[in-house]
Formats: structure tokens, C-alpha cells, sequence
């Protein structure tokens, strides 16, 4: 799938040494995974390493008062993508310690979930990671389906894959995009988002909004793909590709590029382990864990594609390993177009999915059915179940609690991007001011996710 | 709906589990919606999760706390999500904590990520980790009165507390 290697600077070399990680996880990696070729010259890389797993939020006396400087990043500064704030003190232009500071956009949404019916409830978890809206609905529809033990058709299967998998197009658009734009690459934030506006066009068309969609419900999905649907995915998968070999040609190889992430903002495959840290950040560090392949879910198991891995844990692998996603994310999009089963697109379970529209014009019953399925909702078995998919940040997870009634006891989501924010500070100790921006871009924290 | 296509633990040898109960005996192994779940109390809760860690779990992937008021008799359930990519298999710990005496271990020591997850929870549950070296408010204003998600804590008509509010007038 990928060029040949035309320069020293092409990371893309199979069947270079293994990363130095433990057996299970080289193991892990034969299954058409790439590695990077790893460069062990990198002194600032070894310096930063030396930011142990521990919170060093302490003070250092060592340091006169004088050379040190505190400075509040954000939670208005551009480049925080979002209202994050960012405690960081410096020592001249050497970041020591940074603490993020989270909230601003807490809205409560766990509350709002217990007050909501499981069929409203995925008009909340769209809006919290608005830039993979359809993964956080896919998250909290198969944790309500693994409490009603309801049978998916494959169709509604391979819909839900289908949209998911542009979705993670879509968002890791945004993210090169906008680690682009930080570091100054200004027209990688036009083409990223020119390339992404055609994946939230064929969003619209199918669910009727670009974002916060509600399209995939307990059950199923809210309707079927519109007409004409294949040309307009064959036009994504013609045209992203495409688009995609022009940034290659913009950054791949781009020195600038290359001297403002590499080596930059490193994180080891412990650290993210120890942090939580999962997604494109932890494969960057030569992880190839992927709950796509680990623990597969709605039959993504049925398609092709690699886990794609970077063996520096640094900015410049993790924005290679997003290109590298996407593209995966398209092979597994054209394989689910060609095969695409025909059928249900939801369940024919009437405990959950309300009757067809012309049963309701000739029977009473089925009235008073559709009318309870949407006032009172439907009854979920009491129980407690997590589950988890890979959403573009990494593990999403969704803690469900029913007590048997229409709405849940709790529902907690897993954020990936919470988690992911602890490893800023380790990123960033003893690195340069200038890299900061190019820390957070490269982590691609949603705040939506972080705060809910 | 059908098993291989949902997300979820691979079925492992309970090995694991009867090692982690012999390191802890107070902690029980069950299942739970067929996910491995162990209940152990909360003075044990460090000890459980550090044979966790020495057994293969390497991450701990989420940290929350569950208000069963009116429910259960013991009104707090902390809930710890373990990951172990070796084994490709999740181990989830449920804690009772009784409303008189909120407090747990905390699990920094063991999983450094969950310093956040502890303190979202104690921010939204009032739980208090023992031990967590930063335990303040997360995502609510460092002066909210009240831990929002309890379930006695209502939904609407908050006064506004934010500082220096009133000045803005």
C-alpha cells in the first residue's frame, strides 16, 4: 500500500529493527504492522525519557525564584484547541513543569445522561467528542445493546463500520491539519479541512447533520444509507488519497517540518501505558495495540487492515501514524462499500426498535407501541457492563449502570482524551517553549471529551 | 446479539484471577454481564491492584464511582476498569464505600494515570482518595459547594457560584 522509500527521511521501512519493547508486543506487530526505523542518536529524546513515570509537580528549591516564570497558557490562547489552560513554568526558554487545567466546558453531561431514555441518550454522548461524534454514539449504543442482549443485522453492522471508519478520516483530518496550522504550516489547515468537508457532506446526506448526528442508535442505526451512496463514498475514495499525496508532498520530507517534530515531544511506550495514554499516541510509541484487532466490535474483524506503529513516541511518528490510519480507515471503508449486506438496518427486536411506519397507519396496537417506544422509552435488564471501541483519540469507553428502567442508573463515558492530557506534562518537561504547540497539537485533546 | 461481535475481554484461564485471590483472600472473583468483575473491600484496594499490575495488568483505563442511593444499602461503588494488553484481557474492581466514610486507597502509587480519573471522582462524588497527591477539584470551580453527580444533588435552578460573580453586575 505504501511507496517504496525514496530518501533517508521515509520513515515508512518495513522489516527494520524492532522497537524496544517487550517480546508480546514485537510479537504483536507480524501482522503486516509497519515499524519506523528507529534513530538512536537523538540526545534530547534520551534527556526527555528522563522524565520517569511520576507526577514531579513539586517545587524545586535548586532554582532561584528569579529564573523562574510562570506562565498561563490559554484557556483563550488558539493553539489549545479549545478552552484548555495550561499552567507551565518556565526557566528562560526551557519548559520545566506544566500542569493543564481542565472544565471550562463541563456541562454535565453524565448528569444530563441519567435524566435522558437509552434512545435520547445518544443525542448527549454526540456532543462529546464533536469531532468523532458517530464513535462516541457506536460506544454507548453497544454498551445498551450488551445489556438488552439484542441481535444487530450485518447490515446495520457494516453501516455502523462504514460510518465510523470515515469519521476517523475525518477527525484525524483535523488533527493533521490543525498540528499543521500550530507549527505553521498554514496550508495543511486548508487541504485537511477542504478533504474533510467531503466526508461531512456525505454526513449530511446520510444523517441528516454534519455533526452531533444521533445516526447510531440503540438497536441499529436511525436509516438506511441514501441513495446513490456508493458514488459518493467511490468519490471519497478517490479523491482523499489524492489529497492525501499532496501533504505527503508538503510535509513528509519538509525540513522544517521534520526539525519541528522530530525528536520532539517524546513519550516511551512505559510512560503511556502507566498514564493511560491509548491511540494514535501509544502506537506512536511502538505499541500496536489497536481494540479494533484486540477486541473487535461490530465485525470489524471481517476486514482488512494493519495496526499502524511509529517507534519514537515523537510529534513527527505520531502525525505518520495518523496518515497511516487513514489510510487503513479507507481500505476498511472500500472493503465494507464492496461487500455491503443487504437487509435490516436495525433490529427487528419490537422491545427496542418501534413498528414500521405503514403498520402504524392500520393498527392500534402498533400506534401505542411507536407512542411508548418514544415517551417512555424502552426497559433495559438492570446491570452493569464497560465497554470500549477505538474511537480516533484512542480507548472510548462507556461504564453503563441500569436498574431496569427507561433510563440508565449511570452512565460514565471513558474519555480518551482525559486520559491522554496527563501525558502533556511528561511531553513536555525540559523541552523548549517553542514546542508546546506542537506537543498539544499532536496529542489532539478534544476538550469536549475532556470536560463532558 | 452475537458474541463475536462485540467488544470485550477474550475469554483467558482463570489462573489470573486465582492468583490475584490468593494474594488478596477478602477480594471474590464473579461475572458480571460476562466481563471478569472482583469485589474486594477497600482497605484492600492498593494491595488487589498492585498484584493487578505485578499479574499483567499494565494500565488502568478508567477510574468512576456509581450512587446507588436507595438502591444498595452501601450507597458508593468505586469502580476500577484494568487493562492488560498482554494478556488482551479487562479485569474490572468494584469497591463498596459507605456514605459515612467516603474514602478509598488511592491508586496513583500503582497506575499514575489515575490521577485525573481520582480526582474527577472525588470532584463529582466527594469521594476522597487516601494518599492521592493532588486531591482537588477537576472539571466543577475550585469553590462549588456539592459533588454534582450524587444523586441527591438536583439537576436544576443552581444558584450561580462562580467567583466574583457579583461583581460583574
Amino acid at each position: 500500500m505504501m511507496a517504496e522509500p525514496t530518501s533517508t527521511t521515509d520513515v515508512w521501512v518495513s522489516g527494520t529493527e524492532a522497537p524496544e519493547v517487550s517480546e508480546w508486543m514485537v510479537a504483536g506487530t507480524d501482522e503486516g504492522a509497519q515499524e519506523m526505523e528507529r534513530d538512536e542518536t537523538i540526545e534530547r529524546g534520551v534527556e526527555q525519557r528522563g522524565a520517569r513515570v511520576v507526577d514531579d509537580w513539586v517545587v524545586d528549591d535548586t532554582v532561584d525564584d528569579e529564573e523562574r516564570m510562570i506562565v498561563n497558557m490559554g484557556p483563550q490562547h488558539p493553539s489549545t484547541h479549545g478552552v484548555l489552560r495550561l499552567n507551565i513554568e518556565l526557566e528562560g526558554e526551557i519548559v520545566r513543569r506544566v500542569k493543564p487545567i481542565i472544565g471550562y466546558l463541563h456541562t454535565g453531561m453524565e448528569k444530563t445522561a441519567e435524566t435522558l431514555t437509552y434512545l435520547q441518550g445518544g443525542t448527549n454522548v454526540t456532543r462529546m467528542d464533536y469531532l468523532a461524534p458517530l464513535q462516541n454514539e457506536l460506544c454507548y449504543s453497544l454498551a445498551v445493546e450488551k445489556l438488552l442482549g439484542v441481535e444487530i443485522p450485518p447490515r446495520a453492522q457494516a453501516i455502523r463500520i462504514l460510518m465510523t471508519e470515515l469519521n476517523r478520516v475525518s477527525s484525524h483530518l483535523v488533527a493533521t491539519a490543525t498540528n499543521g496550522m500550530d507549527i505553521g504550516a498554514l496550508s495543511m489547515m486548508m487541504y485537511g479541512f477542504r478533504e474533510r468537508e467531503l466526508i461531512l457532506a456525505f454526513f449530511e446526506k446520510t444523517t441528516g447533520l454534519r455533526m452531533n448526528h444521533n445516526y447510531i442508535r440503540p438497536g441499529g442505526v436511525a436509516a438506511d444509507l441514501p441513495d446513490g451512496w456508493e458514488e459518493d463514498v467511490a468519490e471519497i475514495l478517490e479523491r482523499i488519497p489524492r489529497a492525501m499525496a499532496d501533504y505527503e508532498d508538503l510535509l513528509k520530507e519538509n525540513p522544517i517540518w521534520i526539525g519541528r517534530t522530530r525528536g520532539v515531544g517524546i513519550i516511551t511506550a512505559d510512560e503511556c501505558l502507566a498514564y493511560g495514554v491509548t491511540g494514535p499516541t501509544l502506537r506512536a510509541a511502538g505499541v500496536p495495540w489497536d481494540l479494533r484487532k484486540a477486541q473487535p466490535y461490530s465485525g470489524i474483524e471481517a476486514y482488512d487492515f494493519d495496526v499502524v506503529t511509529g517507534s519514537r513516541g515523537d510529534v513527527y511518528d505520531r502525525y505518520r501514524v495518523r496518515i497511516g490510519e487513514m489510510h487503513q480507515s479507507l481500505r476498511i471503508v472500500e472493503q465494507v462499500a464492496a461487500a455491503m449486506p443487504r437487509g435490516d438496518y436495525k433490529t427487528g427486536d419490537r422491545k427496542v426498535s418501534p413498528p414500521p411506519r405503514q403498520r402504524i397507519d392500520e393498527s392500534m396496537e402498533a400506534l401505542i407501541h411507536h407512542f411508548k417506544i418514544y415517551t417512555e422509552g424502552f426497559k433495559v435488564p438492570a446491570g452493569e457492563t464497560y465497554v470500549a471501541i477505538e474511537a480516533p483519540r484512542g480507548e472510548l469507553g462507556c461504564y453503563l449502570v441500569s436498574d431496569g428502567s427507561g433510563a440508565p442508573l449511570r452512565m460514565h463515558t471513558r474519555a480518551p482524551s482525559f486520559s491522554n492530557l496527563q501525558a502533556l506534562p511528561i511531553m513536555m518537561a525540559d523541552s523548549l517553549v517553542a514546542d508546546t504547540v506542537a506537543c498539544i497539537a499532536s496529542l489532539d485533546p478534544v476538550m469536549g471529551d475532556v470536560d463532558r | 446479539m452475537s458474541g463475536d461481535s462485540l467488544p470485550g475481554p477474550v475469554a483467558g484461564s482463570d489462573e489470573m484471577l486465582a492468583s490475584l485471590g490468593e494474594a488478596v483472600p477478602s477480594a471474590e472473583a464473579d461475572r458480571s454481564t460476562g466481563d471478569d468483575v472482583i469485589r474486594v473491600p477497600a482497605r484492600d484496594l492498593a494491595r488487589l491492584a498492585e498484584a493487578a499490575r505485578a499479574g499483567g495488568f499494565e494500565m488502568c483505563s478508567d477510574i468512576t464511582v456509581v450512587d446507588y442511593l436507595g438502591v444498595r444499602r452501601v450507597r458508593f461503588e468505586v469502580v476500577v476498569n484494568l487493562l492488560s494488553l498482554q494478556h488482551n484481557r479487562r479485569l474490572r474492581i468494584l469497591v463498596p464505600v459507605p456514605e459515612g466514610d467516603p474514602e478509598v486507597p488511592s491508586l496513583v502509587p500503582v497506575y499514575p494515570g489515575a490521577n485525573f480519573m481520582e480526582r474527577e471522582a472525588y470532584d463529582m462524588f466527594g469521594i476522597r482518595f487516601a494518599g492521592h497527591p493532588d486531591l482537588t477539584r477537576i472539571l466543577m470551580p475550585d469553590d462549588w459547594v456539592g459533588h454534582p453527580l450524587r444523586r441527591d444533588f438536583d439537576v436544576g435552578a443552581v444558584p450561580v457560584q462562580f467567583k466574583a460573580a457579583h461583581r460583574v453586575r
